[in-house]
């Protein structure tokens, strides 16, 4: 079996345009959540979210661009282009022949949905733009990248709501892993931001109104965000025969189904996840130094994680760190795992880990050390990326330093 | 029709029960109601009523709607209801 590492990364989201300001701000603990800014927001109970700020897709894509592509596509495509650009490949022949792009997404073009429908059903208007279904469709953030990059192997959208794009990377990896490309971009992207995503959240009666506060006796419930996070997985002789810089190494995932219930999570079901990922990268659970939570601070999220976490570790899970960055760049739903993937590079390649903002108050239910606050320098040779979506679909990938 | 009658069809209805077995001292998870359920029924009363029912599924019981039986649920819609008309 081949080894495979990272050898691009790019984002969008709340907390950077970019990789660089992404972690700076998850270094600093800063929180890209505010007011919610869309037509309509005035109707909702819930108006905050993780908004990407400052976009200006006009200066990126041109006119026939931007009337084909959804909010979700524009920010797969710039986290891609900054992914690929640092990878420094380029494709072409036999490589691109081969390499391919696996992406998560949950909600497809919900912008476009969402203006269409008004258009249609509140304007009753008769007519709609002809891209309306080339747009929403949520293969179509992966279609892109395969065009503006000639990828022309393997490529596909993988749909499991909050662990989207964990299965996604999941799926590239094996293909690295097996022989059958020998690079695959992969990562997510979501864009739910608009008045009828947000409304369909309200109804659940899990958002907070105020703030993302995982692990925290004080949390009330998940808050949005959005963008992208896309990564270049590669062949380590591959990469290593060209010289690439190397993030981190991606030693193995594990994937479960609770088949319990269609919202509350399980502690089994999260709990094999975790180990599995453990068995399938030959690694001793004492050497894990830092889990990316899922975290998404609502009630039932938080204690079955942190209980899950107990059970695998044992008494090591007192001794590693265990943070949520949704606290700071909200839930990016079927993006979430990818943008999360970063922290987890940060801690193994930079030795930071990123803390878990907005936290209060100690829960004697989420005991674990869930670096509250600020971010703190360690040594880390192994993370963990956990994602836990709606339906009890669990999976988890693990990181090792770059070799 | 009164309010107690219609929060108690309600609640039968996603019991899946006769609105005469639901009785104004039982608790939701006695009917065996659900989370999910719960966040249903709180809907329907919502629609039924035109109110909104200030909850919250990740601190139940943080809530100033107290949901712990039956009756709690009808004072609860009374006072809302109370409020909407003041």
């Amino acid at each position: 079996m081949k080894r495979v590492v990272i050898t691009g990364a790019g984002t969008i989201n709340a907390l950077g345009g970019n990789v660089p300001n992404t972690l700076e701000a998850m270094r600093e603990g800063r929180c890209g959540i505010g007011q919610l800014q869309f037509h309509d927001v005035e109707r909702l109970a819930v108006q905050i979210g993780a908004q990407v700020q400052g976009f200006a897709p006009e200066t990126l894509f041109n006119r026939q661009q931007m009337s084909l592509y959804d909010r979700f596509t524009m920010f797969t495509l710039i986290a891609a282009r900054e992914a690929i650009a640092q990878s420094g490949l380029e494709f072409s022949g036999a490589l691109a022949a081969r390499s391919g792009v696996v992406l998560g997404n949950s909600g497809g073009g919900m912008t476009t949905l969402d203006e269409n429908y008004r258009s249609v059903y509140e304007e009753g208007k008769n007519r709609v733009h002809p891209f309306v279904v080339p747009k929403l469709m949520n293969n179509a953030a992966a279609s892109h990248v395969s065009m503006e990059f000639n990828l022309k192997g393997p490529s596909f959208t993988v749909a499991s709501a909050c662990a989207s794009s964990n299965h996604a990377m999941a799926q590239a990896f094996q293909m690295v892993h097996g022989g059958v490309a020998p690079v695959m971009v992969t990562g997510g992207s979501e864009s739910m931001l608009c008045f009828g995503g947000v409304k369909a959240w309200e109804g659940l009666r899990v958002m907070s109104k105020d703030a993302c506060r995982p692990f925290s006796a004080t949390r009330n419930g998940m808050v949005q965000g959005e963008g992208a996070g896309i990564f270049v997985f590669e062949e380590y002789d591959h990469a290593r025969a060209r010289g690439a810089e190397i993030f981190a190494e991606v030693a193995g995932f594990a994937m479960s189904s609770d088949a319990a219930d269609i919202v509350m999570p399980s502690k089994q079901g999260a709990a094999r996840a975790i180990k599995g990922a453990l068995d399938d990268a030959r690694i001793n659970s004492e050497d894990v130094g830092y889990i990316n939570a899922h975290g998404t601070g609502t009630a039932a999220n938080d204690k079955t994680e942190c209980a899950a976490v107990s059970d695998v570790f044992g008494p090591h899970a007192d001794k590693l760190m265990i943070s949520s960055t949704k606290s700071m760049h909200g839930h990016l739903i079927g993006g979430t795992g990818a943008v999360e993937l970063l922290a987890c590079i940060m801690a193994l390649r930079d030795g930071i880990i990123a803390p878990t903002i907005g936290y209060e108050e100690p829960d004697p239910e989420c005991a674990l050390d869930v670096v509250p606050n600020e971010a703190r320098e360690a040594d880390v040779n192994v993370a963990l990326s956990n994602a836990f979506a709606f339906g009890g679909l669990n999976a988890v990938i693990a990181l090792k330093k770059a070799p | 029709m009164d309010i107690e009658t219609k929060v108690i069809e309600i609640i039968a209805e996603q019991a899946v029960l006769e609105p005469s077995d639901v009785r104004l001292e039982s608790t939701l998870e006695s009917l065996g109601i659900d989370s999910l359920g719960l966040v249903e029924s709180i809907f329907a009363i919502e629609e039924a009523f035109d109110v909104s029912v200030p909850f919250n599924a990740n601190e139940p019981t943080k809530s100033a709607f107290d949901i712990s039986t039956v009756s709690s649920i009808v004072s609860g819609v009374k006072a809302l209801i109370a409020e909407q008309n003041a």
